[in-house]
C-alpha cells in the first residue's frame, strides 16, 4: 500500500494552520479518549485474526457514522517504514502504531482513520484511540468533536465499561474516562527567564503533566511543551477539560509576562540571539533537527514579539513539521542519510523563509 | 489503617504532634487532616505514572498473587508486571482486587466520575453470548471441585453484568 496523504484536505496538517486562539504560543490543541470492544483480548494480547476482525467492526461503525464516514483508511500494517514515520512526525498516528517503537514492532491490522482534524487509530495500546486535533487554543471545539464521535461508535460498537473504573483500557493510567486532553504549547519566555521549572512543578502538583513535541517518552525540543491531564480516573470528562483550560489560560499569561520581562530587563541580548537564530536559519547549508528546532523556536519568539515581521506563525508551523526527517525523504523521492537530510533540511529553510519574505 | 481521630476512615497522613506533650504519632483520614488545617494531597499523588511503574516492580501491590490468572485472555498478573498492560477487559474482574489498589495509587480514587456508558441493545446479545460461556465454564468448574477457577470466573460474570 502507498500513502497519498494528498486525499486529506491539507495533507491533514490544517491544524498547523495557525487559526486558532493563542496560536503563537499554542501550536496545537489535541483530545483523545482510549476505548476497547467488549469481548476481545487488548491489541498487544490479541492474535492476528482477532484484530483483523476488530478492525473490520470498526470500519462497519465508521463507514455508518455521520462524523466519520468521510475518513480515509490507512492500512498502517500495510505501509512501508518511511510511510509510518512520516504519519507519526504529521502527529497523526502515535510511535506505538506506527510500529517505530523497538518494543512495540507494527500490528496486523493497525490503522487509522484519517479526516479533518479527526483521527480514529485502531489496534494501537487499546482498541480504538480517538483523536481531534484543533490549531491554536481551542479545547472546546476539540472537545465537542470528540464527544461527538465518541457517541456515534459507542451506539454502533460495544466499549468495554465497568460500573466502578469506568471505560476499561489496557493500561490502567487511563483507565476511567480515557481522555487525555493536551494543547502543544511554546515556552521559550519560561525557559529563558528559568521560570520553566517552577511552572512545570505547579502542574504536576495539580495533577497534570508535560511532555516532548511527540508525547510520551520524548524530549523536549525548541521549547515545545505538551502539557496534559495525567490522571483520567475519579474526574468526569468536563472537569478534566475545564482544569487543563484553566491551567493553560495561566500558563499563557505567565509565558507573556516573562517575554514582557525579558524585552525589558535584556532586551538587545534577546534581540541579537533571535536574529542570529533567523540569520542562521535564512543562510545555513546545513542543519541538525534540533538545531533546527531550537532557532525556529528562537524566531517564533521573535514573531511573538514583533522583531521580525512579514513572517506567519502558518510557515513557521509548517517548517517545524516538514523540516523532519521522513517529510524529506519524501520530498527528495528517496531516502537520505543523516548528513543528506542535514542539507536537505537546510535548504528546504532557506527556500521557505525566502518565499515568505523576499530575498 | 484506621484514623485516630474518627475510626472510621482510612488513614491517609502520619501527623507528628508535638503541642500537647508528650510528642505522638496521629494518623489521619483526609478529613480529620483537613479539619486540622494539614494538606494530603492524598487524591493527587504528585507522580503517579512514577508510582504506579515502581509499585508494579517493585510487586508491593502483586506480592503473593503474581500466578493468578484470567480466564478469557490466560494472561497472569506477572505478565502485566512485566508489560505494565492489561491482556483484557477480563482482566479487570480477574485481578479485581488487585486493581482497585492500584488504581487508587494511581488516581487516588478507582471511582469512575466520567461518562456511564450503555452498549448498544444488539451488542448487549452478543455479551450475552460470551457471559452464556462463562457460565457454562463455571458450571464446569464447580462440578469439577476447580473452586479458584470458579471464584475467578464469577468474578468475571460480575463485571460483564
Amino acid at each position: 500500500m502507498t500513502l497519498d496523504l494528498s486525499l486529506l484536505p491539507d495533507g491533514g496538517v490544517n491544524w498547523l494552520d495557525a487559526s486558532g486562539d493563542h496560536s503563537g504560543i499554542v501550536l496545537s490543541t489535541r483530545v483523545r479518549l482510549a476505548r476497547n470492544l467488549e469481548g476481545f483480548a487488548f491489541p498487544g494480547r490479541a492474535r492476528d485474526g482477532e484484530r483483523l476482525r476488530i478492525l473490520a467492526r470498526v470500519r462497519e461503525a465508521v463507514e455508518s457514522s455521520p462524523h466519520l464516514r468521510r475518513n480515509l483508511l490507512v492500512r498502517v500494517d500495510e505501509l512501508g517504514s518511511d510511510d509510518r514515520l512520516l504519519l507519526h512526525e504529521r502527529h497523526l498516528i502515535s510511535k506505538e502504531l506506527a510500529g517505530l517503537d523497538q518494543q512495540h514492532p507494527v500490528r496486523s491490522g493497525a490503522a487509522v482513520f484519517l479526516g479533518d482534524g479527526i483521527g480514529v487509530m485502531v489496534n494501537e495500546e487499546d482498541h480504538l484511540r480517538l483523536q481531534t486535533l484543533r490549531s491554536g487554543f481551542n479545547l472546546a471545539d476539540a472537545f465537542a468533536d470528540m464527544q461527538r464521535i465518541d457517541e456515534e461508535l459507542g451506539e454502533r460498537i460495544p466499549f468495554a465499561f465497568h460500573e466502578e473504573f469506568g471505560f476499561l483500557t489496557s493500561c490502567p493510567t487511563n483507565t476511567g474516562t480515557g481522555l487525555r486532553a493536551s494543547a502543544l504549547i511554546h515556552l521559550p519566555g519560561l525557559v529563558l527567564t528559568k521560570e520553566i521549572n517552577k511552572t512545570l512543578a505547579g502542574l504536576q502538583q495539580i495533577g497534570f503533566t508535560y511532555r516532548g513535541l511527540y508525547g510520551e517518552g520524548s524530549e523536549v525540543v525548541g521549547n515545545f511543551f505538551q502539557i496534559s491531564n495525567q490522571t483520567t480516573l475519579g474526574r468526569s470528562e468536563e472537569e478534566i477539560v475545564d482544569k487543563l483550560l484553566q491551567v493553560l489560560s495561566t500558563v499563557i499569561a505567565r509565558e507573556e509576562e516573562a517575554r514582557r520581562v525579558l524585552l525589558r530587563d535584556a532586551g538587545y541580548i534577546i534581540e541579537d540571539k533571535l536574529w542570529r537564530a533567523y540569520g542562521t536559519l535564512r543562510y545555513a547549508r546545513s542543519l541538525t533537527f534540533d538545531e533546527a528546532m531550537n532557532f525556529l523556536s528562537g524566531v517564533r519568539l521573535a514573531v511573538g514579539l514583533k522583531l521580525i515581521t512579514g513572517l506567519s506563525v502558518y510557515t513557521l508551523n509548517k517548517l517545524l513539521i516538514f523540516s523532519q526527517a521522513a517529510h524529506l525523504s519524501h520530498a527528495e523521492g528517496r531516502p537520505l542519510s543523516e548528513s543528506e537530510a542535514n542539507l536537505a533540511r537546510a535548504r528546504y529553510v532557506r527556500q521557505a523563509l525566502a518565499a515568505e519574505v523576499g530575498t | 489503617m484506621l484514623c485516630d481521630s474518627c475510626k472510621e476512615r482510612d488513614a491517609v497522613v502520619q501527623v507528628t504532634q508535638v503541642t500537647d506533650p508528650p510528642v505522638r504519632q496521629l494518623n489521619l483520614c483526609e478529613k480529620c487532616a483537613a479539619e486540622r488545617g494539614i494538606e494530603t494531597h492524598s487524591a493527587m499523588p504528585k507522580q503517579p505514572l512514577a508510582d504506579f511503574i515502581q509499585a508494579v516492580q517493585q510487586k508491593q501491590l502483586l506480592a503473593g498473587s503474581e500466578s493468578w490468572r484470567c480466564t478469557f485472555c490466560n494472561s497472569t498478573l506477572r505478565d502485566f508486571r512485566n508489560t505494565s498492560r492489561l491482556g483484557c477487559a477480563y482482566c479487570y474482574g480477574a485481578f479485581e482486587v488487585k486493581l482497585r489498589d492500584l488504581l487508587r495509587g494511581v488516581h487516588g480514587t478507582s471511582k469512575h466520575q466520567g461518562k456511564r456508558y450503555h452498549p448498544p441493545a444488539q451488542a448487549m446479545e452478543e455479551g450475552a453470548s460470551v457471559a452464556t460461556e462463562l457460565r457454562t465454564r463455571l458450571r464446569r468448574a464447580v462440578e469439577q471441585e476447580q473452586f479458584e477457577e470458579a471464584a475467578k470466573l464469577r468474578d468475571q460474570l460480575k463485571v460483564m453484568e
